[in-house]
């Protein structure tokens, strides 16, 4: 996530001002974990902004290609790569992570910057796949879902976005307001796929 | 129960909120009168075979569907997106 927010000298806290705010990062003191084969961590990716391309998605493709290098990602696909990825993000929307949007995405559709409503997980190791299969409702089995393959989904109960970046490794994004159910979901699955050895 | 989205692919039941009738497609223009009315926010079929609902694919792409399927055999015939069926309609 960005440390946008680091000074403040308006804000009143006593008889004086709180002179620095400290942004903290969505998963800040629960994340990195370790159990069994299994490893979470979080991601800082940079800038995420939401892109909903109006009318023809093709201006909005090419802009993108030409501003960022990378094509705009059909359903259940991503682009890009790490540092500068796209990743379908939802019905005629796509989920630019990384570089600050090009100003000339602008006039192609809605372009948000959502970098403070989601939080980026990393899961990786061995048991990865089998610890998703316990909380996710879609086949995220190698087989079936490839490097750089991403689909809105479901952990538990909460609305999530996985991406596959590797054979043992996922990138999850959930809200940023459920960072700290994620990451106690995932442990309790963890641990079940860690105990059965 | 699985259901085909036609974005997504074949997902599980639990990634969709189910709404209702499809009947919801066909609102009546504000002056058709009450009995329209009262048939379109009252009245609805409970059928022993072919239904049509609208579903909401709240855990995945976020499309609403109409799903035909069978109350009977628990079959699912059809999933369209409801802009293309609302858009087929007008
Ligand atoms: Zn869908």
């Amino acid at each position: 996530m960005l440390k946008c927010a680091t000074q403040s000298l308006s804000i009143k806290k006593g008889s004086g001002y709180v002179v620095e705010l400290k942004a903290k990062t969505p998963f800040e003191g629960t994340l990195p974990l370790t159990i069994g084969q299994a490893k979470l961590t979080e991601l800082d990716v940079g800038h995420l902004t939401s892109l909903s391309p109006l009318g023809d998605e093709k201006a909005m493709a090419t802009a993108l290609e030409k501003a960022h290098g990378m094509a705009l990602p059909k359903p259940n696909r991503s682009t890009g790569k790490e540092g500068a990825r796209c990743i379908w993000f939802g019905r005629g929307e796509a989920l630019l992570m990384g570089p600050a949007p090009d100003a000339s995405l602008y006039k192609h559709g809605a372009v948000v910057d959502i970098s403070d409503a989601w939080s980026v997980a990393l899961l990786e190791g061995p048991a990865a796949d089998d610890v998703l299969a316990r909380l996710v409702p879609a086949d995220l089995r190698d087989s079936q879902f490839k490097r750089g393959h991403s689909i809105r989904t479901q952990v538990f109960h909460m609305a999530a976005s996985i991406t596959r970046l590797g054979p043992e490794k996922f990138m999850i994004l959930v809200f940023r307001s459920m960072a700290g159910t994620l990451v106690h979901d995932l442990k309790a699955a963890m641990a079940a796929v860690a105990s059965r050895g | 129960m699985r259901i085909e989205c036609p974005i997504c692919g074949s997902r599980d039941r639990r990634e969709f909120y189910y709404q209702g009738a499809a009947v919801a497609l066909d609102r009546p223009a504000p002056d058709a009168g009450e009995a329209a009315w009262d048939s379109y926010v009252h009245l609805r079929e409970n059928p022993a075979g072919e239904t049509r609902d609208l579903w909401h694919h709240e855990g995945g792409c976020g499309s609403w569907l109409v799903v035909t399927r069978d109350t009977v055999t628990h079959a699912v015939h059809k999933v369209e997106l409801a802009s293309d069926v609302k858009g087929a309609m007008s």
